[in-house]
């Protein structure tokens, strides 16, 4: 199959390009970047004019519920999700059920991924046994049979020492350390942001400290086993500046935000909206502006979805007994340009955040569009004006609490391996 | 905010939060139980205003003081009450609140007297209920008790008339009192002069200042010169999780005594939602001396609900009426 993009936008913040281009793909890659190309004869052509040609974009955490809890989502439905959000790649925890802490579990995962056969899935191992947090996994296992990182997903690891040997053994194994920080006993008691609303609705407070502490711990470790580290989903100013001094000391440390945490607050909580219910939870105005800053100024790299897909059930109840997440894959992109429309961020810094950062966090190929690589790219109309409807999401999760705002962009097609994966109708 | 509890033409729909209400609306729930209050010296001791509604006391929590004054208040309304104490029948058997809710919709009623061991619980019933069904929160979680509070403002209102000359003080669980929330709001509508919170760090929520109070440490500094003295409750289980050393620890420092009690002006009262903890957050004799007006907080209870219940299903007749 030979395809040709036309008269696109391109953009390539690996490469530093933004340039009106073709691109030609044949077989699954890109064979030239260039106005034109000679006894190249199209099987399909693309026109792309007036669009955004982007790589595909790179998520570094999004649950697909399968396997073990498909009566909320499948890895078919949600990789629909993630190719009508312009992603081609796309990062699993290991939370499932049974947890990803055998081969057998990632073989499955992949098996099913590649039967749905839009987007890269890549799986993230669990560090202990069942995420428990008592017996290291069989981590080399794990990395032979694919795993592209370990975490122990939204379960930290209360003993320190556990910890510390975990990031020992897969720093020995040279595999990514991911990390959702959260001090297990300080989060225990809320479901909101410890501050003005939590106690203007009598909600339990989660405070900053639960972050910040266990941050500080993780990073002292970090610096001790040497292991390489991401930190995902930071919601806390004060954690970002932990991560920022660490990075100049030269610790090989990373960090996501959500795009959530990019736009909300605990002020959208509002009336006990629990569809605002997440962890961690949203934070003041002021860490939210601040998060905005780490992103432009290069402290947190990537941009991720933390696409949580809940069934309706899930959401209905008092907040504090609703189950946390938001379904993300399909605000993605929007939520994220939408920074540049606002200002805070270039369209360069923005388009990084979800692809050639996520990429080199991860240490793959993908997220860059150059001659030879794998053809995962995004076409985005950037006049698409419309209003947020999560009922009209592809994902089985509708929890979103973007119903109703208003996004300039929206993804016109998808490519995965040079295939057209997402045509918006 | 978005306030569903009031109809488009401000009236009483549902009864969730004393947040964004109005003076006016709480002088005028005021000024009805005091109407009501006499009802209850008479002999007959009924009105027919609620005759052939059916309110249901929908309590997920045990309470006795509050689930029997909403009784009281429907009967003498001529209602027909039926209780429901759910949390040992459907929650136990796997039921959703939803689905408890809906079922019980269809017997239908007319107003839920709702209580919920979850913040923000009345308002999600109140959200899912259908539009002929009125709802009164009994208490939600940490975050509100507004009949509660609406009764603390008639007995404050009984013994000191005007709101703005006042200094009242609430002392104990901030962080857990849903009733210490839904007064504060109250207190502030109603333009109190000066409201006092006093507790140890450990029971006052983060950012206790952002509700409109002056925050105290010191028992007799926060007393010094009130009109009002409001104790709550400590519940038992503050002493595990590292809130409090001890009761008797609690007492010596924020017990109320006759001893601390002159900190405050000479003809300060004395109040308490109850039921009391004697000898942990109230000395026996400062709860029965002639300064405590924590038995007629119970009675006034009654005028209260009354009116509450009157208001929330004369505003639905009203909107019926309309439509």
């Amino acid at each position: 199959m030979k395809l040709r993009i036309t008269n696109g936008r391109v953009i390539d913040p690996a490469s530093q390009l933004d340039a009106q281009l073709d691109i030609f793909i044949d077989d699954g890659k890109i064979i030239a970047m260039s106005d034109h190309l000679d006894n190249f004869i199209a099987d399909q052509t693309i026109d792309a004019s007036n669009h955004i040609v982007c790589p595909g974009l790179i998520d570094l955490s999004a649950r697909l519920r399968e396997p073990g809890q498909e009566h909320a989502a499948t890895i078919d439905s949600e990789t629909q999700a993630a190719v009508k959000g312009g992603i081609t790649t796309l990062c699993v925890p290991p939370d499932t059920a049974p947890v990803i802490d055998t081969p057998a579990v990632i073989e499955l995962i992949e098996d099913r991924a590649k039967k749905a056969g839009r987007t890269m899935v890549l799986t993230v191992g669990a560090l202990t046994q069942h995420l428990e947090g008592e017996y290291l996994s069989e981590m080399l296992a794990l990395k032979e049979a694919g795993c592209i990182a370990v975490s122990n997903g939204l379960t930290p690891i209360k003993n320190s020492l556990v910890q510390r040997r975990a990031m020992e053994y897969a720093a020995t194994l040279d595999l990514t350390f991911f990390i959702n920080a959260s001090d297990p006993s300080l989060a225990s008691q809320g479901c909101a942001h410890e501050g003005l609303v939590s106690t203007r609705l009598g909600l339990g407070g989660i405070p900053e400290e639960a972050e910040t502490i266990a941050v500080t711990r993780d990073l002292l470790l970090i610096e001790r086993t040497g292991v390489r580290a991401h930190f995902h989903n930071l919601s806390t100013s004060r954690a970002v500046d932990l991560i920022k001094e660490a990075r100049e000391k030269g610790l090989n440390v990373t960090a996501d935000v959500s795009a959530h945490h990019l736009h909300l607050s605990e002020h959208d909580i509002g009336n006990y909206d629990s569809l605002s219910h997440v962890l961690p939870p949203l934070r003041s105005t002021r860490d939210r502006e601040l998060l905005q800053q780490a992103v432009r100024e290069g402290v947190i790299t990537a941009i991720s979805s933390h696409h949580q897909p809940l069934d309706n059930d899930a959401k209905l109840g008092p907040f504090a007994e609703t189950t946390p997440g938001i379904s993300g894959l399909e605000t993605l992109l929007a939520l994220t340009l939408k920074l540049v429309d606002d200002d805070e961020l270039s369209l360069q810094q923005a388009i990084a955040s979800l692809t050639c950062h996520p990429a080199d966090i991860l240490g793959i190929e993908a997220g860059q569009l150059k001659v030879g690589a794998q053809a995962d790219i995004c076409i985005i109309n950037t006049d698409a004006h419309h209003e947020c409807r999560p009922e009209h999401f592809v994902s089985a999760g509708k929890n979103s609490p973007f119903s109703g705002w208003l996004f300039n962009n929206e993804v016109q097609t998808t490519l995965f391996s040079g295939n057209i994966v997402y045509q918006k109708g | 905010m978005t306030n569903n509890q009031l109809t488009e033409s401000g009236r009483l729909r549902h009864f969730l939060t004393i947040e964004g209400l109005k003076r006016p609306l709480l002088t005028e729930i005021m000024d009805r139980a005091e109407q009501f209050s006499s009802i209850s010296h008479q002999q007959v001791k009924k009105v027919p205003l609620l005759r052939g509604k059916t309110i249901v006391n929908l309590f997920f929590e045990n309470s006795t003081r509050t689930r029997t004054t909403f009784e009281l208040a429907a009967k003498r309304l001529s209602a027909d009450v039926m209780n429901l104490n759910i949390s040992t029948s459907a929650t136990s058997k796997g039921e959703s609140l939803l689905d408890t809710l809906h079922n019980l919709e269809s017997m239908h009623s007319d107003m839920f007297v709702v209580r919920h061991n979850q913040s923000g619980a009345a308002e999600f019933i109140a959200q899912h209920v259908a539009p002929h069904v009125s709802v009164i929160n009994a208490g939600d979680g940490c975050h509100a008790h507004p009949t509660q509070a609406m009764l603390d403002m008639f007995t404050i209102r009984r013994h000191k008339h005007h709101f703005p000359d006042l200094r009242v003080a609430i002392v104990g669980d901030i962080l857990h009192s849903r009733v210490a929330r839904s007064q504060i709001q109250a207190l502030a509508i109603l333009g109190v002069g000066e409201i006092r919170v006093i507790g140890p760090k450990t029971l006052l929520p983060t950012d206790c200042q952002s509700l409109g109070v002056h925050v105290y440490h010191d028992m007799e500094e926060g007393l010094h010169d009130v009109d009002v003295v409001i104790m709550l409750r400590l519940q038992h289980e503050r002493m595990q999780g590292a809130l409090l050393p001890s009761a008797r620890e609690y007492f010596k420092r924020y017990g109320l005594t006759e001893e601390k009690l002159r900190c405050a002006k000479p003809d300060a009262i004395v109040m308490h939602p109850g039921p009391i903890n004697r000898g942990v957050e109230i000395a026996s004799t400062v709860a029965d001396g002639p300064q405590s007006v924590i038995l007629e907080q119970v009675t006034h209870g009654i005028a209260i609900r009354m009116a509450v219940m009157s208001m929330t299903l004369g505003a639905q007749s009203e909107q019926e009426a309309q439509a």
